[in-house]
């Protein structure tokens, strides 16, 4: 049984895994080839590095995740806190359903809708391309915005509420409070959700298609266009590197909510030892 | 960390600023399939690029050329019919500027600024989807051929559709998987018109599909590549220019071998300026200059598709470059190209009838 269950796991992980690997190992290939390893070489990342029209649009990816990034990151946290002061149950039922909305429904739906959505206004103050950085910059916030809240919510409910009680007590304004003693206790929260927010714009196809406006073509759109003649092994070269970005990514934030998790172990652990 | 976050949110906002309104820069849209122009890569013409110098010199202005890629005629339509985006010039294929032009979506063009135009062959004015030759410069062209292994196909057996019914190649040969270019390859094999609207005509097609389906090892589209250049599948049909790129990649013990067969499909991609373009001036210009020489010839080689400029067929270094053999692939004789294109390629069809072959091909499918 044991032996079975070894087994089973190995499979697993080589289904999950082979696909990468095979990417990985053919991005180091001599040759064009997705059949013969002729030869291990740098070939295709030096390609890469001088094919300005791709990494244009890796540079637009990476404006893009950024920026939608750091207003999602900041949307959300305050939307999260303003949700977890509600005391009403069924509204904080109903925002928390329609705000996780984005986040479950498909997104070829949500692509479709905002660019009707895009079109609408754009025709309505007469504009001939109603697409541009903006939308595709909103559409992103859209769709980010719940991984966030989603992720700092269950913060600010661990958060012992007491605690920036007893900082106003000492005589901090709520703002002060909330910067000094709220923001640091929900921390782990907010980068996580701003590292989910930021990997899940990096890889967004569906919405990026139907948003982007002219000029601002991000990889993932690029990559699909490629594809009426053949995929270039420049892309594998390309999306080793992005893995790997990604995969560090995951592993600092893991790092960080364990640490964050053992020190506040640590704190209770003191609390009762103080008590006692 | 949120600092940090907010200064890189500026710069990147400025950078956007920045780059959209600087100054006296004119901007041209440019909105053509993915991988069809030479874009400096291993060192070569980038395209684009050059222009802006070339339009700088010439005329002392700057101008940024917006360079995106669709990859396909309908998403491309259906971006810019719906107002989603704009564009000065777009290159899309036959069917659908036929389609454009009919709908008023193109802009006619004022050939006294393309100069260049003399060095379009003449085989290629007068085509169906633009028979004025008002509307539409093409880009390049192509044939449909067969592509077959010659270490798993007999050379004797390699002429004419025949060979994708050939029950030899059981279990190796490869159909398209879309219904009109798989009906396409029946209908040449039985000589019927490929775009006529007599549905028994159709049925016929249909049948001889249906006898084939055993044989095909699977339905492809860019699938075709790797199981072609691997040996994987032992024949299909395809473009002469992707015939090269399958080539370029294929396994060792791998042989790929290419013909016309006759009848077959031919395909135009062209130049259009779209309605709403602000300077049109500008894009007359963009066209003219992937005419000239340089532009041209880079492109076709990139592209491995032929080119309809005789800048480029006559250019030694472009034949030197590709050779003789691909040469001869890739440019068979074209005197009647006009003729052949207009008799066989396929046209827009009615959405009845096309309803009408999809229904078919999925009959076709469940059998």
């Amino acid at each position: 049984m044991k032996a079975a269950s070894k087994v089973f796991t190995a499979i697993i992980f080589i289904f999950l895994f082979a696909p990468i690997a095979i990417l990985v190992v053919f991005s180091f290939n001599d040759a064009k080839s997705l059949s013969v390893f002729s030869g291990f070489s740098f070939r295709w990342y030096k390609e890469l590095m001088i094919d300005s029209s791709t990494l244009e649009s890796v540079r637009n990816t990476l404006i893009l995740a950024l920026a939608a990034t750091g207003i999602s990151t900041v949307m959300g946290t305050a939307a999260a806190v303003g949700i977890n002061r509600l005391r009403n149950k069924w509204i904080k039922n109903t925002i928390n359903m329609v705000t996780d909305i984005p986040m479950t429904n498909p997104d070829i739906i949500t692509g479709i809708s905002l660019m009707l959505m895009f079109v609408f206004f754009g025709r309505l103050f007469g504009k001939a391309d109603s697409l541009s950085f903006t939308t595709i910059l909103i559409s992103h916030v859209t769709f980010c915005l719940p991984y966030v809240i989603l992720q700092v919510l269950p913060k600010l409910r661990q958060m012992d509420s007491s605690i920036p009680e007893a900082a106003q007590d000492l005589g901090c304004t709520p703002t002060r409070a909330f910067f000094k003693v709220t923001i640091p206790e929900i921390m782990p929260g907010i980068i996580t959700g701003a590292i989910m927010a930021f990997t899940m714009s990096l890889d967004d196809f569906v919405i990026s298609y139907f948003t982007s406006g002219a000029g601002f073509q991000t990889l993932p759109v690029r990559i699909y266009n490629m594809t009426k003649k053949t995929v270039t092994p420049k892309m594998y070269a390309l999306a080793t590197i992005i893995f790997f970005v990604i995969l560090t990514l995951l592993l600092i934030s893991n790092l960080t909510d364990e640490d964050a998790s053992e020190k506040r172990r640590n704190r209770k652990e003191q609390r009762k030892a103080n008590k006692t | 960390m949120k600092k940090v976050l907010s200064v890189i949110l500026l710069c990147a906002m400025m950078c956007i600023m920045l780059s959209s309104c600087g100054g006296e820069t004119l901007t041209l849209k440019v909105y053509n399939w993915g991988e069809y122009i030479s874009e400096g890569a291993e060192g070569s013409y980038y395209t684009v690029k050059e222009f802006e110098k070339w339009y700088q010199k010439e005329y002392g202005k700057k101008v940024r050329v917006i360079y995106d890629t669709f990859n396909s005629n309908e998403d491309m339509y259906s971006k810019i019919s719906a107002g989603a985006v704009s564009y000065d010039i777009a290159i899309p294929s036959d069917y659908m500027i036929a389609r454009m032009i009919s709908e008023g979506m193109l802009e006619k063009i004022d050939f006294s600024n393309i100069p260049n135009y003399s060095t379009l062959n003449d085989s290629f004015k007068g085509l169906y989807y633009d028979p004025t030759n008002e509307y539409s410069v093409p880009y390049t062209y192509g044939i449909v051929g067969v592509i077959y292994d010659a270490n798993q196909v007999d050379e004797s057996d390699a002429n004419g559709w025949d060979i994708l019914w050939n029950p030899k190649y059981s279990g190796g040969i490869l159909q398209y998987n879309n219904p009109r270019d798989a009906f396409g390859t029946a209908m040449y094999k039985l000589g019927i018109d490929v775009n006529t609207t007599d549905k028994a005509e159709w049925d016929r097609a249909a049948e001889e599909l249906k006898a084939q389906y055993p044989l095909v090892y699977s339905l492809v589209m860019d699938e075709i590549y790797n199981l072609m250049e691997t040996g994987e599948a032992k024949v299909g049909s395809y473009y002469a220019g992707d015939y090269f790129t399958m080539l370029d990649a294929q396994s060792e013990n791998v042989d790929l071998r290419f013909y016309y067969p006759e009848p077959t499909n031919y395909y135009v991609d062209a130049m259009v300026i779209l309605k709403g373009s602000e300077n049109k001036e500008l894009a007359e210009c963009f066209i003219n200059f992937m005419m000239s020489r340089d532009a041209a010839v880079a492109n076709a080689e990139y592209t491995y598709y032929a080119s309809p400029y005789e800048v480029v067929y006559t250019d030694e270094e472009y034949l030197e470059d590709l050779g003789e053999e691909t040469i001869d692939i890739l440019y068979p004789p074209i005197d009647n190209f006009a003729e052949q294109y207009n008799k066989y390629a396929y046209r827009n069809l009615p959405v009845e009838m096309l309803d009408y072959i999809n229904t078919l091909w999925e009959k076709v499918k469940i059998n």
